[in-house]
């Protein structure tokens, strides 16, 4: 074993931020929902508890112990990835803010933000073959290239790789089953073509790593870290698909079992 | 407006069927060859990237097609027009031509992993493939029975 230059405490103002950080993302959402509530809307309180589990996993995966050990031990390394690019993001995903931030909104500001979603460069973000290419492409880049190693050696750069898991996960996971209304929808083939193929990169990617395990991580540590990915990864994509096809189910409903 | 939808429900039996074929049998596979009996291997040294590429995407397909052929299934029985006659065909179909593609591609051509490994690997093989082709075969011969008897949607 190495030793590392991250220490238990190496870092505390970066664990501060970021815990301030979670929990401003908690009471930013629960002010929305008393302001909606005020205003007549009713918010389900299901979302609320889905927000708060969502950044409290994506809050596990760069403060806390798990996150500690993700420096030295493989299995942590990729438990901390499927939390903050799958587990948080379709938690988040499932609590609709941005429904939920035009509803709570003033005026002014609830249109700013329409105006900024619907705007080129957001709609690119956002549309489905980037948002793979980001989240699916962008795991693959830290493998493939020394961020690996970076991430061990300097504790932003760890951070800085699950900000981009987490957001990346975050715009996939709305590209394919987001409840937040889209300027313009994409239509189902593509969005099945992208699932399956985001779900083939993950798994082609755990096999790979099983096989060329990255430098400094036994390798028994890896190949065990590479089937968490391979199998607790297919699990999160399962729900993914299930919410995709219940999503279609209820849309494909015939007219006369709808009808009242 | 019975017309259009006859055709349409016809092959979606069919594809409803052959979906959860090849996740039925993909899941079987994984259950229990990898996990039950430990007889296949995560990884073989002999995969090709190839394999590895192939691995992935049947990975990926059998999941999506376990979970979306059984909500066609969902929806052609609230449609009251589920033939399991035809379904049936269509799950033969889809595991028959996943397990054959499995054992010829993906455990000779590609080199992803052996059946077990033992030295009278050829029985194994032989079995395997069998039951692939009775499946395949089975699967055609029911889909083609039922080609004209598939059910009509009921307007209720």
């Amino acid at each position: 074993m190495t030793v590392h230059a991250h220490g238990v405490g190496s870092a505390p103002t970066v664990d501060i931020a970021l815990a301030l950080l979670a929990a401003g993302a908690v009471a930013a959402y629960i002010a929305g929902v008393v302001i909606s509530r005020r205003r007549g809307r009713p918010w389900p309180t299901g979302r609320a508890v889905l927000w708060c589990c969502g950044v409290a996993a994506g809050a596990a995966s760069v403060i806390g112990p798990l996150a500690d050990a993700a420096h030295d031990s493989f299995v942590a390394h990729m438990t901390t990835h499927l939390l903050a690019g799958m587990v948080a993001p379709v938690l988040l995903v499932l609590a609709a803010p941005v429904t939920l931030a035009l509803r709570s909104l003033a005026v002014t500001p609830a249109r700013r933000l329409s105006r900024v979603l619907g705007s080129a460069p957001a709609r690119f973000v956002a549309h489905p073959i980037t948002a793979t290419v980001l989240s699916a492409g962008g795991l693959w880049l830290i493998y493939v290239t020394p961020i690996v190693d970076a991430m061990r050696e300097v504790p932003l750069v760890h951070v800085a790789v699950h900000a981009h898991l987490l957001l990346a996960g975050y715009l996939f996971t709305a590209a394919v089953i987001g409840l937040d209304p889209r300027p313009h929808p994409s239509s189902r083939a593509l969005v099945v073509a992208v699932i399956v193929l985001a779900m083939a990169a993950h798994a082609i990617l755990a096999k790979y790593l099983y096989a060329n395990p990255p430098e400094g991580f036994a390798v028994a540590d890896v190949r065990a870290g590479a089937q968490v990915m391979y199998y607790a990864g297919a699990w999160v994509e399962a729900v993914v698909v299930v919410i995709f096809c219940a999503r279609w189910y209820r849309a494909a409903a015939p007219r006369a079992a709808t009808a009242p | 407006m019975t017309q259009p939808h006859e055709t349409s429900y016809s092959a979606r039996n069919l594809w409803s069927g052959i979906l959860f074929g090849i996740g039925a049998i993909a899941f079987i596979d994984e259950a229990v060859f990898h996990q039950l009996l430990h007889w296949h291997h995560f990884y073989d040294r002999s995969t090709t990237e190839v394999g590895l590429v192939s691995d992935g995407v049947f990975h990926a397909v059998s999941w999506f097609a376990t979970i979306a052929g059984l909500f066609l299934l969902a929806d052609l029985r609230r449609r009251h027009a589920l033939h399991w006659g035809r379904w049936t065909g269509g799950v033969l179909i889809g595991a028959g031509s996943f397990q054959l593609y499995d054992g010829t591609i993906q455990h000779k051509v590609l080199g992803l992993h052996q059946i077990r490994y033992v030295d009278d690997l050829i029985v194994y093989d032989i079995v395997w493939h069998a039951v692939a082709i009775a499946m395949l075969v089975a699967g055609i011969v029911t889909v083609v029975r039922t080609r004209r008897s598939v059910a009509q949607p009921s307007e209720a």
